[in-house]
């Protein structure tokens, strides 16, 4: 990954913040000290282009989806995410992520193998809160707020299910490095998928780092 | 995100997930997914398709832009239902709809259409001079306009999860709702500089419930999100506001009153359509004169009628409405 005023070898990890909540997001990952994560907003490809992963928040997906067009950013975020960019979408980055979304009038990012309905569970008052067990985290279930949220109506085999609701509706899934939640952990204080998802990238820059160091051996 | 108030929802189920609807987290929720978005007055399902597609984050379902509503005079009411309900079966994105202030019958009506945000709001003609509406029991969240500190804190102490600066709506004028950001943003920056044991004597001048206002001494902000709205007629506007600590700008007139020089209908809709996408693309920047220099030049050359504040009668200002 290239790096410019990079404060040592902490984690960088970019927050999409062409509309939505990418500020909570970016203040769950700034206060998970230990780790070491700088969280910084991802506007422009510079800004893609010097992060060791992606969040993409919650908010409005038709509106973040026009806006990936309009400003040129859909096709080199597809790139790097098939290149081994760890990404994780919330509710309307999750509706990004995947490859099928009958009620999108505009092409999603499309890297994760599965079906997504848009506001699945009606409108603004039947938005909820509920309690959910995730796969790959310890301690008590989390709280999940679904806000106009989507839900996975399919996922393919490369596809992990993390969590589903008490009727078996998929709301959490895992395909390699990328994570997709229709819920928002970034408006609770429970900050353990924030750090799950900094694992991942940490995990994945600790791989490009040793391919590089080899490649650099090798030259 | 504590839980603030409203207590009358109990948990029930929802479509089979054992969840809790309408809490505050879920209510106060939504409005974080509205930000660094754009929300756009339509009167009716063509436009709300021309405001989606632009990429507005949400729609306000009304029967007259403001403007418009300030040329006709009279009493303005609460959109029609059919008109509601044929702009939220248009658009995907979330539909608001206004109720008059204190006139809490629209509201039950508005939360019974299943509307995703009611803004109980002073652009319509006060159905109560002395009350707003308890807006706790509600289904549906709530957006109130705000000129200060004092105004905001009151509107989400009867339950708002958003607020708006009221700015002047309909006159295309922009000074009132720079006037009414700079008032809340310079008396947060104030209440930030008390001691702690001075909150008590500044909520009592402020009329304010003091528990809010110790939330805002200690976050440096409201405990709702604020955008900013009334009197925004281009994309510099919309960015000024932004600038300014907006978290996201409502547009009324200014979109679907631009643009009517075009000699047909289709001419004024694309034209509202530029100016449209260009104030939602000039919100994302904000911060970057370039982009806004860009997208400004495809707006259309002619803005909507605008009237100058300054030059207005007290009377036919709407932001006094409700305090």
């Amino acid at each position: 990954m290239p790096s410019t005023d990079r404060t040592g070898d902490r984690l960088r990890i970019g927050v999409l913040a062409l509309q939505g909540d990418f500020a909570e997001h970016l203040s769950m990952l700034r206060e998970d000290g230990e780790g070491g994560v700088d969280a910084v907003e991802v506007r422009t490809l510079a800004q893609l282009d010097d992060v060791d992963g992606l969040v993409i928040p919650g908010g409005e997906s038709t509106t973040i989806a026009r806006l990936l067009i309009a400003f040129e950013l859909l096709e080199p975020l597809r790139e790097r995410i098939r290149g081994g960019l760890p990404v994780w979408g919330t509710c309307a980055g999750a509706i990004l992520l995947a490859d099928d979304v009958p009620a999108l009038d505009r092409e999603p990012i499309g890297v994760m193998d599965m079906t997504v309905d848009r506001n699945a569970f009606g409108s603004q008052v039947d938005s909820f809160e509920a309690d959910l067990d995730i796969a790959g985290l310890e301690g008590p279930p989390l709280r999940a707020i679904f806000i106009r949220a989507p839900v996975f109506r399919r996922v393919g085999e490369g596809v992990e299910v993390l969590a589903a609701l008490a009727d078996g509706r998929i709301v959490a899934a895992r395909q390699g490095d990328l994570l997709a939640t229709s819920f928002h952990p970034e408006l609770t204080d429970d900050r353990r998928l924030h750090r799950y998802f900094a694992d991942i990238c940490r995990a994945r820059a600790s791989v490009t780092d040793a391919t590089e160091g080899a490649a650099r051996t090798a030259s | 995100m504590t839980s603030n108030g409203n207590s009358s929802n109990g948990k029930h189920e929802v479509n089979g997930t054992d969840g809790t609807v309408a809490t505050w987290t879920v209510k106060a929720g939504l409005a974080q997914m509205l930000k660094g978005g754009v929300i756009m007055d339509v009167t009716d399902a063509q436009q709300a398709e021309i405001a989606q597609e632009a990429g507005a984050v949400a729609v306000m379902a009304l029967e007259r832009v403001p403007s418009d509503i300030r040329r006709d005079g009279g009493v303005a009411r609460m959109s029609h239902v059919s008109v509601i309900r044929e702009i939220q079966q248009a658009v995907s994105i979330p539909v608001m709809a206004k109720a008059r202030i204190g006139h809490f019958v629209e509201a039950q009506i508005l939360d019974a259409l299943g509307i995703d945000y009611i803004d109980e709001s002073e652009v319509l003609t006060p159905a109560d001079d002395v009350n707003h509406i308890n807006k706790h029991p509600f289904k549906a969240p709530f957006v109130c306009g705000a000129r200060n500190l004092g105004e905001a804190l009151r509107r989400i102490s009867e339950g708002a999860a958003m607020i708006r600066t009221k700015g002047e709506a309909g006159t295309g004028d922009i000074v009132e709702a720079v006037r009414h950001m700079r008032s809340i943003q310079g008396e947060i920056r104030h209440v930030q500089s008390l001691r702690e044991d001075e909150l008590w004597v500044a909520a009592k001048n402020l009329q304010v419930p003091v528990e809010l206002l110790s939330s805002v001494h200690r976050d440096g902000k409201l405990p709702v999100v604020n955008f900013s709205a009334g009197g925004v007629a281009s994309p510099a506007d919309a960015a000024l506001m932004m600038q300014l600590g907006a978290e996201g700008v409502f547009v009324g007139s200014g979109i679907f009153k631009s643009g009517l020089n075009e000699p047909t209908l289709e001419g004024q809709r694309a034209a509202q359509a530029r100016m449209a996408s260009a104030i939602v693309k000039a919100v994302t920047h904000f911060n970057d004169p370039q982009i806004i220099a860009e997208v400004s030049n495809d707006i259309p050359l002619d803005a909507m009628f605008s009237v100058s504040t300054a030059q207005m009668a007290p009377e036919q200002l709407l932001a006094g409405r409700g305090n």
